[in-house]
């Protein structure tokens, strides 16, 4: 079986250590400050530190050096680089936050200034699987907090006083025994010429001092240029000389192209060229599908040339992939024993043995990514040398990959990181960069690749389409003595290995074999499933219809035996322990289990917190219903409640939606609220309307018409946050993704109490008009 | 030649008459603010103003446009202060950003014709804009809040 959490693992690395370059925003810019701290790529930066989270284990680890990742201008202005993507989780503004905080630096006098892809010197940049802040909360205190050291010890010096008298405050180290004060830019040059200090003797702020950190309210840093119009993402950036391209792709996954004719296409005004772009065989990784690109003055003349171009492929293997077909072999496949991925006690025979059981079938078809921006990525290659400029969720993957599609060194290559509009982990996959390199180098000339809303939806890495089938065997008190829940889906390690049949441990860890509930006999499996389109990361991944399944399942339970719901949710999750599941290879999200194990006393402490905030068990109108549900996932706990009403035509709207999470220590209340609103959009939207189909290979939705998403006016009603408090040292867990699994789920339960009709299959389409 | 006022300034265009608005504006006129989500007037990225009207610019054509005045969210207010745009930064509405000047640019049309809408009337006007990353809770309450003085 394949470990590809992060499919970086599978490759090489060859680093070349590289100069801040400075490219996004002017503001930004000009930070050859001369006598001030000064971002600098030091010969060698990184200290050995164990960190309790995964962070260490990441391609290319941890840095925590402040002369990367800070510089202090003689006037004061301090520079703080974000090395992460900014998709909407607010983490371009975050993970500076905790670094002015541990600095005491004041806030409106910060800069933030994009890093470029290079992970020798800033370290992991691969912004996904919701580890931003988990990750880095600690590495961006310990870089604050060593740039500060060096601040006090600047000024101690100066005053010929030991550096324990001194200390940072606001944007100024004191002397508190003489009044002296001198602003933290006089001090930058002096504060340069010390020593970086040890990780290890580092004093940290006590977080009863926190000026920013877990106290809300603080704007992202891009706010004012998003509602001007000049923030800048992907298809904004514009080159002396840029042409715009647009590429047409083989309609079937591995398919080829047989013949093109150009002429008609050359003829639309505005159309400069078609050529030929070069593809790799299927299973590709991240590589291109090659196709015929259209190079235009503008896109609007490019796509239109793309029309009228004549296009013949040949569909390979893949020409026979039909969605109504494949469910059925995924749903048979599920009734037959599979592969066993945990097993304790003997299900088999508790189930035999069994008073009652329960079997629900659930099925969960493809999802795509559809980010409100499509990938789009701007690439200037000239003889050996190549500058990008995209919303990748991978800088440095992207470098990597830009240097071996090309054939060129990795320190040839500069991946400039523009805002994301949107990536759900669509955009951790760099192929349209490295479209752009390959078009680029061949015109000769600066290149823009625009992808279409078909292009994404018809050639993108889709969320996998599973079937989920729990048997739960009840005893005669209504106890839940046995557990089977067999998932068969294809696995995003298809992208990578020809032949993938089983889903990767990443994947098995996303809610199947990490299932928490206290049950004697438990079976989990995996049987075979092959893939036939290229299937990827999508926000949640997983966890979407394990968490639609095992939630959906309680709802079962509960009307099966006639009790509460939230009372069999509790008495399924059992007495308050660490979970310890029979499982070989736990993935456990990359972390320590030590420090992020199932606990279980806090998956029982959201429910409680959801049922009290969000009134479980109120009187709703007629029609309207409750349904509740939890899932631990990226080691966040979080439960919700949805309201539901359905009219009598089977219309439903959501009055209301609560939610508690529980994700450590954190950073910005502010953000971790609007994501997890969002995300009760994204559920929704899943719920109702969410699948891509296959017929003769070819995805059968085009754009926002047939693949719909939740519009302002069918959103929830009032969507309430409620943030548990964290308890001394928990460390801080996910954000971005975690939000997203129980929503559909505590919707069907509500939909169920609303309606008395049980809701497997997603999306819920039609079903509720019969 | 065609001929158009784009945030008060004139431009000409003698290419293709069927040139779609909103390429024109990002490609050829370097106005990257309107933003791409899917060229078929199905998510209203691209909304501009055009006579106090929002106008999705994928599916208008620059010939339609002629003689015309367009405001796109560059023009919509010199130093960005619209009562629009600072509700938007008060409520803190934006994640990813990337559709919201084109909800900002229906919100401001929304306004123009109906300074006080109700919840209802800010849900209907504002369905044709879609936000993938959810932040519709906070679009209704900036609209209300940019509605009743900011
Ligand atoms: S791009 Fe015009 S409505 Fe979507
Ligand atoms: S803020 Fe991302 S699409 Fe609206």
């Amino acid at each position: 079986m394949n470990f590809i959490d992060n499919p970086r693992k599978l490759r090489g690395f060859e680093k070349h250590l590289k100069v801040e370059k400075v490219s996004r925003r002017s503001i930004l810019k000009g930070l050859g400050i001369t006598g001030g701290f000064v971002l600098a790529a030091p010969v060698m930066s990184r200290q050995a530190f164990a960190y309790e989270t995964g962070a260490g284990k990441m391609p290319h680890g941890v840095v925590v050096d402040p002369r990367v990742f800070v510089a202090v201008a003689p006037e004061g202005t301090v520079t703080i680089v974000a090395h992460r993507s900014e998709m909407g989780t607010g983490v371009r503004t975050s993970l500076p936050l905790i670094v002015a905080e541990e600095m005491e630096a004041d806030w409106s006098k910060v800069r933030v200034q994009q890093a470029h892809g290079d992970e020798v010197k800033f370290g992991n940049q691969d912004t996904d699987g919701s580890r931003s802040t988990r990750h880095y909360l600690l590495p961006m205190r310990q870089i604050g907090a060593a740039a500060r050291t060096m601040l006090e010890q600047a000024a101690a010096k100066r005053w010929g006083v030991p550096a324990t008298e001194v200390k940072a405050v606001n944007h100024e180290v004191v002397h508190s025994a003489s009044g002296r004060k001198l602003g933290f830019g006089e001090l930058a040059a002096d504060a340069a010429k010390e020593s970086v200090p040890a990780i290890e003797g580092l004093k940290l702020k006590d977080p009863k001092d926190f000026r920013y950190l877990g106290k809300g309210q603080i704007s992202i840093v891009d706010l004012h240029d998003i509602t001007t119009g000049k923030a800048q993402y992907g298809g904004d950036v514009r080159l002396p000389g840029m042409k715009h391209a647009v590429i047409a792709r083989p309609p079937v996954t591995g398919g080829k192209l047989t013949s093109f004719d150009p002429d008609a296409a050359l003829k639309v005004p505005g159309v400069e060229k078609v050529m030929q772009v070069r593809g790799w065989p299927w299973p590709s990784k991240f590589q291109p599908l090659g196709g015929v690109a259209v190079i235009a003055r503008n896109t609007g003349a490019a796509i239109k040339g793309r029309d009228a171009l004549k296009l013949v492929w040949d569909d390979g293997a893949n020409g026979k992939y039909d969605s109504v077909a494949y469910r059925k072999d995924l749903e048979e496949a599920s009734r037959k024993p599979g592969l066993v991925v945990r097993k304790e006690g003997d299900a088999d025979a508790a189930l035999k043995s069994a008073d009652k059981v329960i079997v629900g079938e659930y099925y969960i078809p493809h999802l795509a990514h559809v980010s409100m921006e499509p990938p789009v990525a701007v690439a200037d290659v000239k003889g050996d040398k190549a500058e990008i400029w995209a919303p990748v969720q991978s800088p440095g993957g992207t470098r990597e990959d830009v240097a071996k599609t090309l054939g060129i060194p990795e320190g040839n290559v500069t991946v400039n990181v523009t805002l994301l509009g949107g990536g759900f982990g669509r955009k951790s996959k760099c192929d349209y960069a490295l479209e752009a390199a390959l078009l680029s180098k061949e015109l000769g000339a600066p290149v823009k690749v625009q992808w279409t809303r078909e292009d994404d939806i018809h050639n993108g890495f889709l969320h996998t389409v599973s079937a989920e089938r729990i048997e739960a065997g009840l005893d005669k008190d209504g106890k839940v003595i046995a557990w089977r829940h067999r998932s068969v889906a294809p696995s995003i390690a298809s992208t990578f290995a020809a032949g993938t049949v089983h889903q990767a441990p990443f994947e098995l860890g996303m809610g199947l074999v990490d299932m928490p509930f206290e049950i004697a006999n438990i079976s989990c499996e995996n049987p075979e499933a092959a893939a036939h389109t290229r299937i990827g990361w999508f926000r949640s991944v997983s966890n979407i219809p394990r968490a639609f399944a095992v939630q959906s399942m309680v709802g079962e339970i509960a009307n099966a035996t006639g009790r509460d719901q939230k009372e069999t949710l509790l008495a399924l999750i059992g007495t308050p322990r660490i979970v310890k599941p029979a499982v070989k290879d736990m993935w456990n999200y990359g972390e320590p289990y030590d420090s992020y194990p199932i606990d279980t006393a806090r998956l029982r402490k959201v429910v409680e917190l959801v049922a009290e905030k969000g009134e479980w068990g109120r009187q709703v109108p007629k029609g309207h219903g409750l349904g509740i549900a939890v899932h631990r996932s990226f080691v966040s706990y979080i439960a919700t409640i949805v309201e539901v009403a359905v009219d009598e035509k089977g219309k439903l709207t959501v009055p209301r939606v609560d939610t508690a999470i529980d994700c450590g220590t954190y950073v910005n209340p502010e953000r971790i609220a609007s994501q997890i609103e969002g995300a009760a959009i994204m559920g929704l939207s899943l719920a109702k309307y969410g699948q891509v189909t296959f017929k003769d290979g070819k995805v059968e939705q085009n754009n926002f018409d047939d693949f719909q998403v939740v519009r302002i006016d069918e959103a929830p009603l009032v969507t309430n946050v409620h943030i548990m408090p964290p308890g001394a040292d928990t460390p801080p867990s996910g954000v971005g993704e975690p939000g997203v699994p129980p929503f559909a789920p505590a919707l069907m339960n509500a939909i169920f109490a609303a309606t008395g009709k049980r809701i497997r299959s997603l999306p819920i389409g039609k079903q509720l008009e019969a | 030649m065609i001929k158009v006022k784009i945030n008060g300034q004139e431009q000409s265009w003698d290419g293709d008459p069927d040139l779609p608005l909103l390429w024109f504006l990002r490609d050829e006129a370097g106005l990257t603010g309107t933003k791409f989500g899917c060229g078929k007037a199905l998510c209203g990225a691209c909304t501009v103003i055009i006579d106090k009207e929002a106008v999705r610019s994928c599916i208008t054509s620059i010939n339609d446009v002629a003689g015309r005045e367009v405001t796109t969210i560059e023009g919509l207010h010199p130093e960005g202060d619209d009562p629009v745009q600072k509700a938007w930064r008060q409520v803190n509405v934006p994640q990813c950003g990337f559709c919201q000047a084109g909800q900002i640019m229906q919100a401001a049309a929304l306004l123009m014709d109906n300074p006080k809408p109700s919840h209802d009337q800010i849900r209907e006007a504002m369905a044709g804009n879609i936000c993938r990353c959810g932040c519709y809770q906070r679009i209704e309450n900036a609209v209300h809040l940019a509605s009743t003085g900011v």
